[in-house]
């Protein structure tokens, strides 16, 4: 295989408070292909957003990273300083926020917001850069990209608004894009369009992407494998097909049926009792011990590593008890 | 007076707010007033201990159907009229209504415990008095599935799906008949969103509720629905009982949606691909509102308004529903 884009091994985020540290995220390990979606799944407070932050190191104190690496093409990027980072920034990744309207300047035309990243990045002239910009609205597809160019961002729509917010993260042919929430502000029908764009750039560009969202469905949809986050560390990772309709991983499992389905109605949704715990509360060993069905006594005090056949690996004691009586 | 199933009848619903500029602008700039007509000549009926659901899209006029039916706003033309339920002694009376809101953060008083929260309609409607009360609370709460011992904490303390469960609680302690719940599960996660989803059915079995239940999540929808309606730029575009329109959906809007809502039964599927926005509701397009998204648009479409019409129970407003 060759080597990924994008490799975090064994990234930790301490948040150092006056009641001591949170370890928001803790010994989690990813890594994305060229050409491939990878998704970062999660509820509320999973750690998943911090993941994507930490990886373009906008990591802002109190917080910091506190292990681990993360290279972007075989090259260290954890450690850099604030210039080199902003290099790296905008020119080998591109980012996506959840809110278009916040992405961009509401006192600038969109032309010259992409012409200034290009211009940036690339060192095209003013003409070149133009053109550049022209081009890129036209591959996010936006109808009518000459007219459009010097419009304001309030003139276009939530879903035209991101399609500019992803012409520029694209600006400069990133090698990797990181989109967090992307389709969460948006109405369900132009979802679609985005995710769809996402989808065939990530494809003709060869681009690895990083979707993070909360939306099983979205995920479904668009990525090629999921890392599923609970607590601040990765649960369950494998294939989009085999985490949905076989997740090993009791919380995958719980999450997976707390879906409604689109298909028939079900008397009852399965559910997860409890909430995700709080960052000054993660209970010892397994963190999902207390709202887990199938918990032994184990899981109280061992805090399990993920286990299972290379490609879908869950952290479970249950699933390395039986990925080990396979093996032997 | 409504048939003796119903509890709330709906006969052309119109809710049209002015948005002109200034008095002085328009004449300065000869412009004329501008009408959003949130909600456009809508008619429904819901039947007792049911659960009635309003799909669509923001902007579509759902929440404002929401607070028409409440009363938060008051209707440009048409009715709202309420059948009865019965009370305590099984009399018939005429029904209470709560509403239940998206965000339980906002909802909520931070300053207040849970106990003066739900407590509070009981004072106001003269419900129970004295030492009644505090029974009455803790009864509410263990109904939700709170703790007793809950009543004396603050909303900070609870996480979203436990305040959504201190406002269900707060509509039930008025003895509600029915409930009209606006995104009620749209601010919390999937797995708490089947907790309260969950209670919500459970409740409704148990004293026999009635659910208004707004929605833009096509899933929850037919978790929760008896009937339904699909609403497009402040009109009914197709409504019947929901499994009807889940399993046949004809109008092109209502097929739109439920062949783009991501499925997570079947990963990486193909789909049509799709173009256009929700219009803006104050200039809407003559002739059929959703003409200019539509692959089946024809002149008719564009020059004529279909009315709400069909075969069986589901009624589809379109020209070409086939």
């Amino acid at each position: 295989m060759s080597s990924p884009v994008l490799a975090v091994d064994g990234l930790s985020v301490t948040f150092e408070t006056r009641r001591g540290p949170l370890h928001a995220l803790r010994d989690v390990s990813l890594s994305i292909a060229a050409g491939e979606i990878l998704g970062v799944v999660g509820e509320s407070g999973a750690g998943k957003s911090l993941t994507g932050t930490a990886v373009i190191g906008l990591i802002e104190p109190p917080g910091r990273i506190v292990g681990g690496s993360v290279t972007l093409r075989g090259r260290r990027i954890d450690g850099l300083d604030v210039k080199a980072m902003r290099e790296v920034r905008g020119r080998e990744i591109g980012v996506v926020f959840q809110d278009p309207l916040t992405s961009l300047n509401p006192l600038l035309r969109v032309g010259n917001q992409l012409e200034e990243t290009i211009r940036t990045h690339l060192g095209l002239s003013r003409g070149a850069a133009r053109q550049r910009a022209l081009g890129l609205l036209a591959e996010v597809g936006i109808p009518a990209p000459a007219e459009r160019i010097d419009h304001y961002p309030h003139q276009f729509s939530g879903g035209m608004r991101q399609r500019v917010v992803i012409a520029l993260a694209l600006a400069a042919d990133p090698v990797l894009l990181i989109a967090d929430e992307p389709t969460t502000a948006l109405d369900v029908s132009i979802q679609a369009q985005i995710t769809g764009l996402i989808k065939r750039l990530c494809r003709e560009r060869g681009m690895a992407v990083m979707l993070v969202t909360h939306d099983m469905g979205v995920i479904a949809e668009t990525a090629d494998r999921v890392a599923v986050m609970y607590a601040g560390r990765v649960v369950e990772e494998g294939p989009v097909d085999a985490v949905i309709h076989r997740a090993r991983h009791p919380y995958s499992r719980g999450l997976m049926g707390s879906i409604p389905s689109m298909r028939r109605r079900m008397d009852a949704l399965s559910q997860i009792d409890g909430a995700m715990p709080r960052l000054d509360a993660i209970p010892q060993g397994c963190a999902f011990h207390p709202r887990c069905p199938v918990r032994v006594e184990a899981c109280h005090h061992e805090r399990p590593d993920l286990a299972g056949p290379p490609g879908h690996r869950a952290a479970c004691l249950l699933v390395a008890a039986e990925a080990a009586h396979a093996g032997a | 007076m409504p048939a003796p199933d119903t509890i709330l009848e709906a006969r052309d619903v119109s809710c049209h707010f002015d948005v002109s500029p200034p008095w002085l602008t328009r004449v300065v700039e000869r412009r004329g007033r501008r009408i959003l007509k949130a909600v456009d000549g809508v008619s429904f009926r819901v039947r007792r201990g049911t659960t009635f659901s309003i799909v669509g899209e923001s902007g579509c006029g759902k929440s404002t159907l929401a607070r028409l039916v409440v009363g938060l706003v008051q209707p440009t033309a048409g009715t709202i009229a309420f059948g009865t339920a019965p009370d305590a002694q099984g009399k018939p009376r005429t029904p209470r209504l709560q509403m239940i809101f998206q965000d339980p953060y906002a909802s909520l008083n931070p300053r207040w415990t849970v106990e003066d929260i739900v407590a509070e309609p009981l004072h106001e409607l003269k419900l129970r008095q004295g030492a009644a009360i505090s029974a009455r609370v803790g009864e509410l709460l263990s109904l939700v599935g709170l703790a007793r011992t809950d009543a004396s904490r603050y909303p900070h303390e609870f996480s979203g799906g436990q305040r959504q469960r201190i406002s269900i609680a707060r509509a039930l302690a008025t003895e509600a008949d029915l409930l009209v719940c606006d995104e009620p599960t749209s601010a919390l996660d999937v797995s708490v969103q089947a907790q309260v989803l969950n209670l919500m059915r459970g409740l409704q079995a148990e004293l026999a509720l009635t659910y208004v239940f707004i929605s833009h999540n096509l899933a929850v929808v037919r978790h929760m629905s008896d009937d339904l309606a699909v609403m497009y730029l402040g009109r009914f575009v197709e409504t019947g009982p929901a499994e009807g329109v889940f399993e046949g959906a004809r109008h092109p809007y209502s097929r739109l949606l439920l062949d783009t809502i991501p499925d997570i039964e079947s990963p990486n599927r193909e789909r049509a691909p799709l173009t256009g926005e929700v219009p803006n509701p104050i200039n809407r397009p003559r002739g059929c509102a959703f003409a200019p998204r539509c692959s089946l648009a024809t002149d008719l479409c564009r020059s004529e308004r279909p009315e709400l019409g069909g075969r069986g129970d589901v009624a589809v407003a379109c020209h070409h529903a086939a």
